[in-house]
């Protein structure tokens, strides 16, 4: 045992002095592949995070949304569909909602503008999300000013910022009372753009909303579940067209790498031979080659999953957010929740330390098979 | 004893180039003593001596060591065999460049796993034997002909081997340098090691103690002196 033990540390001391001895070639290697594991790692960290961002604001989403459909798109809700919504068993509560878009040229940005009726807003007031404020460069007590859907400018008193730690959803966001909502965008009184509901258990939410579907047949119903569906879809999506427009680069550095690792110079070769001629077992090469492939490819794994975990959660994630937060001009600045996958993990370990092991070992075996003659013969 | 039973080595087989390095050589080498191997260029000395050092096998014929036979022993036998039994001084030094004097003289006991304490000792023993001692630390390739001679020697006695095999041990050396690497394979004999030698050195055939010449042409064996 103490004997193995000795043997791998001599192997592990005989690697490094051979990694070190050729510097300049294991330097670019580990760089190669630690751009490769950083790059892998950012979008998988980034793509993740924001999945679970989503989902943890999504929680307290209503569990179903009712909207009205007219020609097979979105039109207003009436009010008296709320109370027939109420009728439905199951449903313990039934809510209209106001909310719509808002383009601002100024910005060249849409906004989504809520009717906040839990919130004590006067008509003239408004709350505003975080990205929105930093982006305008207004703050509370600022005036706000909207153009009407009847031409004249709309004014509003900056009441408050919305809070930091919602902004993934809230970075763009409005917040008006009632009455200010439909004096901005001359809504009728009694016509909402959708209806929230809650219900007595939620496993029933579906036939709830098949329920509803049958006897409001110009609704439709939308469940929570599907909103969560929608997103991770969209994520998948948008990480897919990442790892794709990365596809040419990475494989270049790929080949690369593997080329360099794969390839033995004729100085490693004989050097094979030499230790094979006085000693060595072709078990020690490939332990060697192992401990080789072992040690460079686990450090550039390390620092390239370590340089993504900062960069995801501490830097910004500014090298993919523009792609995957998918926001067309206001990006929220907000700070992701630091996770660890293990399945990521093995998955990352997978496509990037397995390969260049393997590529280390084959060429390895193959000098080490053959008869150490060779040496002899200088 | 190591002894040869209608040993043959072809090169190439089956393929245009091939060619015949050996031809039905019988051999008989007790322990002990210089034997060096003599010949022109080309008449399979050194493909003797890898035979012999179980670095290849032979195309047909045995080889017997001690009673055991190796030429059918599996890689990993006969690995051990050549660990325990041969020490290597090969005509090119074959150091390892960018490794330590010391480093090199450990190398072969690596895969051994003996204690690191004791195999530094050891190694430094071997140095201070060869006058090497104040080279440990040195790379290999800062080193003199001879230094790097008597490294290489130094290195194929680290597992202690019963027969040290040299390939033209002074193909590369003045003759002063030649004298002195002699002197120590002369001194190995002395302590009852089997050094062989393949040589066409007359330095080597005048070695104090070599007590047997043998002779090659063409692959086969055409001479055998005892002296």
């Amino acid at each position: 045992m103490r004997a193995s033990l000795e043997r791998q540390k001599y192997l592990i001391d005989y690697t490094l002095a051979s990694l070190l001895r050729r510097k300049t070639r294991n330097l670019g290697l580990l760089l190669v592949y630690t751009l490769l594991v950083f790059l892998f790692a950012s979008v998988l960290l980034l793509g993740q995070a924001l999945r679970r961002e989503a989902a943890t604001l999504l929680q307290d989403a209503p569990e179903v949304i009712v909207q009205r459909t007219v020609a097979g798109r979105h039109d207003l809700l009436p009010a008296d569909w709320l109370d027939h919504l109420r009728q439905i068993r199951g449903v313990s509560e039934a809510r209209g909602r106001l909310w719509g878009y808002y383009y601002d040229p100024a910005v060249k940005a849409n906004y989504t503008v809520m009717a906040a009726p839990e919130r004590p807003l006067a008509e003239g007031e408004i709350l505003i999300g975080a990205t929105l404020a930093r982006v305008r460069g207004i703050g509370v007590g600022d005036v706000f000013s909207l153009r009407a859907a009847g031409g004249p400018p709309a004014l509003f008193k900056v009441a408050g910022i919305l809070e930091p730690s919602s902004e993934l959803l809230s970075a763009d966001l409005l917040l008006l009372s009632e009455t200010g909502f439909r004096a901005l965008f001359q809504l009728p009184p009694e016509r909402y753009t959708d209806a929230v509901l809650t219900v007595r258990n939620p496993r029933e939410a579906g036939t709830i909303a098949q329920k509803i579907a049958l006897s409001l047949p110009s609704s439709r119903p939308i469940l929570r579940s599907e909103i969560l569906r929608t997103y991770d879809a969209v994520f998948d999506w948008r990480e897919s067209m990442t790892f794709l427009a990365l596809g040419a680069p990475l494989l270049a550095f790929a080949i690369l790498a593997w080329d360099k690792a794969a390839g033995l110079s004729a100085e490693e070769k004989r050097e094979i031979g030499i230790l094979k001629a006085i000693g060595w077992e072709t078990g020690d090469i490939l332990r060697m080659k192992l401990w080789e492939g072992a040690l460079l490819s686990l450090t550039a794994f390390l620092l390239g999953y370590l340089l993504a975990w900062w960069q995801v959660f501490h830097g910004g994630a500014r090298l993919f957010a523009p792609v995957l937060k998918g926001w067309a001009v206001l990006y929220p600045d907000f700070r992701l929740t630091p996770t660890v996958e293990l399945r990521q993990i093995l998955v990352l370990l997978a496509v990037t330390v397995a390969p260049y092991i393997i590529a280390t070992l084959v060429p390895g075996w193959r000098a080490a098979i053959a008869d150490p003659d060779a040496a002899m013969r200088g | 004893m190591i002894e040869l039973r209608a040993v043959s080595k072809r090169f190439n087989q089956g393929r245009p180039n091939e060619c015949r390095a050996l031809a039905d050589i019988d051999l008989r080498l007790e322990r002990g003593g210089v034997t060096v191997f003599t010949g022109p260029s080309g008449s399979g000395k050194t493909t003797l001596l890898t035979l012999i050092g179980c670095l290849a096998r032979p195309t047909s014929g045995r080889i017997v060591l001690d009673g055991q036979l190796l030429s059918n022993l599996p890689e990993r036998f006969l690995t051990e065999v050549r660990r325990h039994t041969f020490g290597f001084v090969f005509q090119q030094f074959n150091l390892i460049r960018g490794l330590t004097v010391l480093e090199n003289v450990m190398l072969p006991a690596y895969p051994l796993g003996r204690p690191h304490r004791a195999l530094t000792a050891g190694a430094r023993a071997l140095l201070e034997r060869f006058d090497l001692e104040p080279k440990a630390d040195s790379k290999v390739e800062w080193l003199s002909g001879g230094e790097a001679q008597r490294t290489a020697l130094a290195r194929a006695l680290i597992n202690d081997p019963a027969v040290l095999v040299a390939d033209e041990p002074t193909a590369n050396l003045d003759s002063r340098l030649s004298r002195e690497v002699l002197g120590l394979l002369d001194d190995l004999a002395a302590q009852g090691r089997t050094v062989l030698i393949s040589s066409h050195d007359p330095l080597v055939f005048e070695a104090a103690r070599v007590c047997r010449r043998l002779e090659l042409r063409d692959g086969r064996l055409i001479g055998d002196r005892r002296c």
